[in-house]
């Protein structure tokens, strides 16, 4: 068992099912909004106001960005043991993440709901 | 035939090098690479690389040919092409030429407690079990620790000292397995964290280049599956 204090998730099962969770709502809202590109070819200031403003778009805007985060997280800090090994330009990669990962929630709640 | 192989010394040589060597390979002979490389040590006897059985059994032999892990004592020259460059098996320290010191991978082995725990009363003679859970072990048994597999991980590459790698994964899988073991709840216990087990990218690597045509990349599949169910 080796013990890591900067991970999302206290066990590497947990960091593994966030990751594809998150992986699976990102393609799902991915398609979400090819979907409505798709079905608007002549989109206007209008049409994406409406759509955005929708209860159901800006939930499921504010889960895609809270759970790409998530994904990031995890991801990063799995590339960051593996190719950065100095401890302190590891240790200051991983907190820049957490603070990076933190601020696109906050700032993605703040632009979804603002709409 | 021409062969580029690895050399290092470390009492003497500041750097390693790549040594050209010729040799003549009778006509209509199939060897092996080691019976080459053993004939190529008779003519300089500072040529350094381990071997016992010489017939794929005892995984001493492991090194990369032509850039792919392999067994020498089962890799036929004709299958090598006019050139065959040999060095040792990456990711581990180099003791000298093509023998790598294989501490670390044995630690990681050790990790996995490759031993069947049983804290049930032992019966009279022997443990019992039916042929279809010794089925279950087929595969997974036959590993020979030649270390080919996890010295062609990347993953082992980077941590070497924290993910277990597809050899040791592979006995993990052994014996939670066994239905004869006890154990499987602390075994699953101690993979369960961001490196043991899931720092396997699933690359196959291990796969592709395992001398005995095992999948460690299947069985660490199901470990990961174990501690799914376990952990949800």
């Amino acid at each position: 068992m080796v013990t890591t204090v900067t991970s999302l998730g206290r066990s590497g099962l947990h960091d593994w099912v966030i990751q594809r969770l998150s992986a699976i709502v990102m393609a799902l809202f991915t398609f979400y909004l090819i979907w409505f590109f798709a079905s608007n070819p002549h989109i206007n200031y209008e049409l994406w106001n409406a759509f955005f403003s929708s209860t159901l778009v800006k939930g499921f805007g504010i889960l895609t960005i809270i759970l790409m985060s998530l994904h990031i997280w995890v991801g990063m800090w799995i590339v960051s043991t593996d190719y950065l090994k100095p401890l302190s330009i590891r240790l200051i990669f991983q907190a820049l993440l957490v603070i990076y990962c933190l601020a696109i929630i906050f700032w993605g709640i703040q632009i979804f709901w603002g709409v | 035939m021409k062969f580029s192989i690895y050399r290092y010394n470390p009492d003497t040589d500041s750097r390693p090098k790549m040594q050209e060597y010729d040799l003549e390979i009778p006509e209509g002979s199939d060897m092996m690479l080691l019976d080459a490389l053993v004939m190529l040590k008779d003519k300089d006897p500072s040529l350094t690389f381990r071997r016992a059985c010489r017939e794929g059994i005892c995984g001493s032999d492991g090194m990369n040919i032509n850039g792919k892990n392999g067994l020498a004592c089962i890799t036929p020259l004709s299958k090598l092409g006019k050139k065959v460059t040999i060095r040792p098996l990456p990711g581990l320290p180099v003791v000298r030429d093509l023998v790598v010191d294989m501490a670390q991978f044995y630690r990681q082995y050790e990790k996995v407690k490759p031993y069947l725990q049983n804290r049930n009363e032992p019966p009279a003679r022997e443990r019992l079990q039916s042929p279809e859970d010794r089925a279950k072990l087929d595969g997974l048994y036959e590993c020979i620790l030649c270390a080919c597999c996890s010295t062609s991980c990347p993953s082992f590459w980077w941590n070497p000292d924290k993910f277990v790698g597809p050899a040791g994964l592979l006995q993990a899988y052994r014996f939670l397995a066994d239905s004869r073991d006890t154990e499987k709840d602390a075994r699953l216990a101690d993979l369960d964290d961001a490196y043991s087990v899931f720092r396997c990218r699933g690359i196959m690597n291990c796969v592709s280049v395992c001398p005995k045509g095992l999948n460690p990349t299947k069985a660490i599949g199901h470990v990961r599956s174990m501690l799914l169910s376990r952990g949800v």
